[in-house]
Parts: C-alpha cells; structure tokens; sequence
C-alpha cells in the first residue's frame, strides 16, 4: 500500500462523524463613508505610505521626488519607464541591486489596506521583495470592503501566485521592538491613480 | 524516553526575573492587541463560530478533500507527495533535493518541519537549511527549538540576541541596538536566498477547489524563498485543508488579529502553481494526525490554526516559557497536542495549567483547550501516570474535601499551620505550590466561624 493510500484509509476509518454542513460565508457589509479613506487609514496603521499625485504625467517625478538616491527603478507597469526593463523571463537574481520596484495592484481592500498582486502584475514575483522600496498604483475605484469581497475575485483561482500585500516587511522578533524591512521592502507607498 | 519536567524545567526561566518580566509583560500585550482588534469587528463571534464549523465539516470529510486538493494540485503542475511520518517526510525531501544537487535550502518558519525534526536530518546529509525568519534564525544560530509557534525567540532579549549574532554571524560584540540586530539579520540572510538552489515554506492554509495553499508572515521571507530560487518545496500538514477560497475570507481576518493583534499579517501569499520555469512539490504529512483524529475527545485540537493566541492568554506560560514544556508545541495547544504524540514522555504538560479557560475564550475556531487539558489529566491519572507525590496529595485531598468533619479540621489546622510552623515544614517538596510563592496570610477566621456566629441563629 502506497503512503497516500495508507492516509487516506486511515483518515477515512478514524474520522468523526460529520457534524456541521459547510456553513455560508456572508459578505459582512458595513455601511463606509468612503473606501478610500478607510484604505489609507489602514495601510498607515500596517507601517505603508499613501503619496498622491495630480495625473499620470508626473509619476516619473513622483518616483524621482519619493526616493532622490535610486539608480535602479525597475518597473512592471507600462505606466511608469524603469531605468531597466523587467518581463516575465527576467531572472529573479538579476533584480537583486533594485532600488524601487513599481507595479500596479490589481485592486486594494479597505479592511486591511491591503493590495492584490499576481504574476500578471509583478511580472517577475521576486520584484515585490528584492526591490528596496515597492511604489504601488492602485485605482481608487478597486478598493473592495473587506477580505470577504477580496476572496470572491475569481483571479484567486487562475493566478499561479497571488499575494495580498499590507505595508512593507517587517517584523516584532526581538523585544516586540517594530522594525521595517525585515527581509523584503523598507518602504512601501501606495499611489491613488485610476486606472487609464 | 524520560518524562518531561515542566516544573522543573521552568525554574531556570523563572530565576531569571528580568527575562521572566520581559516576556510576560510582552505577552499579555499581544492579548491586549487581540482584544482590542476583535473588539473592532462586529461579527468576531460569528467569523469564530464560522472558522469551527468549516473545520469541524472538513475533518470529518477529510479524505475527500484532501483527494480534491491532490487531484487539482497536479492539474496545476504541483507534485504532490504523501508522509506518513517525520522519518518518511525528511527522506521526501532530502531526495527531491538530492535529485536537482541543490546544497542549500532557504525556509521559512514551519512548525511542522520542526515536529519532523528536518534540520538536523539533511544537515547530516550536507544540505545547508537557512532560516530566513529573523526569531527562528536567532533560535538556529542558538540552537536552540523556537519557543512561541508565531514569535519564535520571545524568550530572549536584545543582549542574548547580540550575543548569538557576535558569536555567530559577525555582529559588532556588545553591540545591542535592534534596529542593527535586525539589519545584520537581513544583510548576511540575502546572499542566501540569491544563492539557495530551493526554497521551502509550511502552509497555513490548503484549500482543496484550488489545489493551492496560503502562507502567512510578516517579513516576506516565505515570498522570498519561494520566488527567488527555482525550486519550492512546501510541507504541510493533512490538516491544514480547508474546502474554498471564500473560507480563506474567514480565517484569514481571524488569523493574525489573534496572533499579533493586526488585521493581517504583511503578506498573505497564495501559491496555485509553480512559476514559468519553476517546480513546485508539495508534501502532504500525517505524523499521527490521522491518528489524532480518531481521539473522540482529542480530534478538535486538529482545528488549531496556529495562531499563538492561547499561548500568550496562559499565565502558566507567560511565567514559564515555551522551552519548559520540552516539546515542539508549547502552551495550551501544546499540552493538549503533545501527548498524543508520546503520553508517557509529555504526561506531565497538562498539570501545566490553572484550568482557567481563558485559552479556549481566545481561540479563533473555538477548540475547547481547557475541557481537553482537563480531560487528559483524568487519562493519565487513569493510566497511574502521576509522580507519587501528587497522587499522595491528591488521594488525601479527595479524602478531605470528600467529608465536611475532616475538612474542617484541616481548614483551622492549616490557619494554624501557617502561622506558626517555621518555614521549612511549609515550603518543601510536598508542597511545590510554594516553591516559587509566598502562601497566603490566613484569614482571623474561617467562613464557617464567622456565619456560626452572626448568621446561624436567623
């Protein structure tokens, strides 16, 4: 008897008889003001910067103006011209003297201050993390409620990796002591930009 | 195998009163935290009742899911393995490895990989296993198991932490600022990630329509090891399985509110398949979970989503430390999880309470700790697994308490007792209440007294 066969038998003849149908998960709306304004209180709260700007015309600028010591600015979206192109068959070790990552989020959660990357977005999955600050446009017309909303989205079951990142890296392991850029980005800067 | 003493064992921890303080202190903040965030959600109790009943559903379907997880895991691309057992998990993954040449191995915090005691196994084999969280690296550098299954070196502060990093990693010596701690961390970490030929994570979650499975941190090291070298391998316990991607919804917003007292942790990363040009091998393991499972009244504890909460809630562990209990699960969860895995050697953990029940209060998918932790005291009496002082103890208490004439004899013995034996006669190895206390100043008089006197006569 193979391991997976010996499993499933003895998970089958231990199990507990069923209880509790599968139960159905409400949306849990909530009455908000604006999606918005709850986003960015929330994506300040998780350790993220919110930097607005006029148009798409100054987004170059608002890079430059944000991070004034970057020599390498790779970008995933066409919105923004990196000092280096990124497509899909870029090695991820290549990206490892990133200065500022740009991409576009798929969408952004209220709830949490959160935005939705895939592959699509990212292009390169390592972008998010070897970069040492990530910019992230994000349409203000996309912010969903709440992670209920979030999970609907069918790009869920068609991404290969999907990530729902909040503020930069960080960590509380020594002393409860709050330091950003444990591992992967310093900084994280969401920018409120509808998408053209 | 000798039993654990977790008395015993936390009485070194104890000694060290600033350590002791610290981590108390820090603990019962992170309660604090998850009060306040599970106040600010309405429906908290409903999202907790929810969490249970799509785990109570689950396991007791367990097979079939896990049959629909493999089957849409492999249309993905993803192998998928099975383990029965720590020694078959270890062999798994030392031969995928083994297969591709790869001599490094970055990972992420996996308490399952713990419990499977991999490190040691394919450091034997001459695979380097890098750590990448920042608190189970400075347990790696120590040696030393993690002592909090979400803040892995809580126990130590900045000093020991500088000490292992001089010792270890080329730190400054003596130097203890944590922002330089942390950043020493994360300079000499990267060059492994770049270099690594594969990269491994646990799984919080599993969700069986998807075949894809979620992982949880703060750092972003999981994200790293896993998208940076060509090769991810992810172990996961058969248990971690839940049916949809609209469950992850609910235990999502449950999971690090109640672990770290925020809404989310920084990065909720979903992986479904392997990337272009990638391998993405998944281990699915046992290792007496499917045995747990048939413990009528021990399979809820398969609920547990491993968020810390009944830890930092338990003033028995706040005041001991995780490394007392001896074992890969500490705390509430841990004396309930750990005999099932040896009763003899963890037969001691569960007296490792007060039975206050704030544990099961905090749960997020509701798993009755408290009634468990009580539960198996009673099996490991049954099985006459006590030490011979506490069954004494407890023989002659049940006497007492069971016959109103003898109790009342002991109550004024004992007010008497207090205040006049010398201190030798009360603080001694019959009584190991005392060892780390003061008894209490007895009253004037007993209850009894006083109502005879001002109550009996109406």
């Amino acid at each position: 008897m193979t391991s997976r066969d010996a499993i499933l038998a003895a998970v089958r003849a231990k199990a507990p008889a069923p209880a509790a149908s599968l139960p159905h998960v409400p949306l849990f709306e909530r009455p908000s003001a604006s999606h918005l304004d709850e986003f960015r209180e929330n994506l300040l709260r998780m350790g993220g910067k919110f930097a607005e700007t006029k148009s798409s015309g100054n987004l170059a600028d608002l890079v430059r103006s944000l991070f004034p010591q970057a020599r390498v600015v790779c970008s995933a979206t066409a919105e923004v011209t990196g000092t280096r192109p990124l497509g899909a068959e870029t090695d991820p070790i290549a990206l490892d003297d990133v200065d500022v990552g740009v991409v576009r989020a798929a969408f952004g959660v209220a709830e949490t201050g959160s935005v939705w990357l895939s592959e699509e977005e990212l292009r390169v999955n390592a972008l998010a993390y070897l970069a040492q600050h990530l910019v992230v446009l994000l349409d203000p017309g996309a912010i969903v409620p709440n992670l209920h909303h979030a999970y609907r989205n069918s790009r869920f079951k068609a991404a290969r990796y999907a990530v729902l990142v909040t503020g930069p890296s960080a960590t509380a392991d020594i002393e409860g002591v709050l330091i950003h850029g444990a591992q992967g980005v310093r900084s994280l800067t969401v920018v409120p930009l509808p998408r053209q | 195998m000798k039993r654990i003493d977790h008395a015993e064992a936390a009485s070194g921890f104890i000694a060290a009163k600033a350590h002791q303080e610290f981590h108390d202190r820090r603990l019962w903040d992170l309660r604090l935290k998850r009060d306040r965030e599970a106040h600010g959600i309405p429906e908290w109790e409903e999202l907790r009742n929810l969490a249970s009943q799509i785990k109570e559903h689950t396991l007791a379907r367990l097979a079939d899911y896990l049959e629909e997880f493999e089957t849409r895991a492999k249309a993905n691309g993803a192998h998928v393995h099975w383990a029965r057992d720590a020694a078959e998990h270890n062999q798994i993954v030392y031969d995928i490895l083994a297969a591709r040449g790869a001599k490094t191995l970055v990972k992420s915090k996996s308490m399952l990989t713990e419990e499977c005691d991999m490190r040691p196994f394919l450091e034997r084999r001459n695979i380097a296993v890098i750590e990448t969280d920042l608190g189970e690296r400075i347990q790696q550098l120590d040696d030393e198991p993690p002592s909090h299954i979400v803040v892995p070196a809580v126990h130590k502060l900045r000093g020991d932490v500088s000490t292992v990093f001089a010792r270890t990693i080329g730190a400054e010596p003596g130097n203890e600022d944590i922002n330089y701690l942390a950043e020493t961390q994360r300079r000499t970490t990267r060059p492994y990630f770049l270099r690594a030929e594969a990269g491994m994570t646990g799984a919080n979650f599993a969700v069986s329509e998807t075949g894809s499975f979620v992982v949880c941190t703060n750092e972003g090291n999981a994200d790293l090891s896993a998208n940076v070298p060509k090769l991810h391998i992810a172990s996961i316990g058969i248990e971690k399985i839940i049916p949809k991607v609209e469950h992850l919804g609910v235990f999502i917003r449950l999971l690090s509110r109640s672990a770290l007292g925020s809404p989310i942790t920084q990065y909720t990363s979903h992986f479904r398949a392997p990337r272009l040009g990638g391998e993405l091998h998944i281990v699915l393991v046992d290792n007496g979970r499917s045995e747990r499972l048939g413990m009528h009244d021990f399979w809820y504890s398969l609920k547990c989503i491993r968020c810390g909460a009944c830890m930092n809630t338990c003033p028995v562990y706040r005041r001991s430390g995780g490394l007392s209990y001896g074992a890969t699960y500490s705390g509430p969860i841990g004396v309930i999880i750990d005999p099932t895995f040896d009763i003899r050697k963890y037969g001691n953990l569960p007296f490792a309470s007060t039975l206050n029940g704030s544990c099961t209060d905090v749960c997020p998918v509701k798993i009755n700790i408290h009634e468990q932790i009580y539960k198996w005291r009673q099996i490991i009496a049954e099985r006459n697994q006590l030490p011979f002082v506490k069954k004494e103890m407890m023989r002659l208490a049940g006497k007492v308490l069971a016959d109103p004439r003898l109790y009342r004899a002991a109550i004024s013995a004992t007010g008497l007792a207090l205040e006049h034996l010398p201190r030798f006669a009360i603080y001694n190895f019959l009584n190991p209440w005392g060892r780390q206390r003061e008894l209490p100043q007895p009253p004037q008089q007993t209850f009894r007294s006083w109502y005879l006197e001002n109550r009996s006569r109406s």
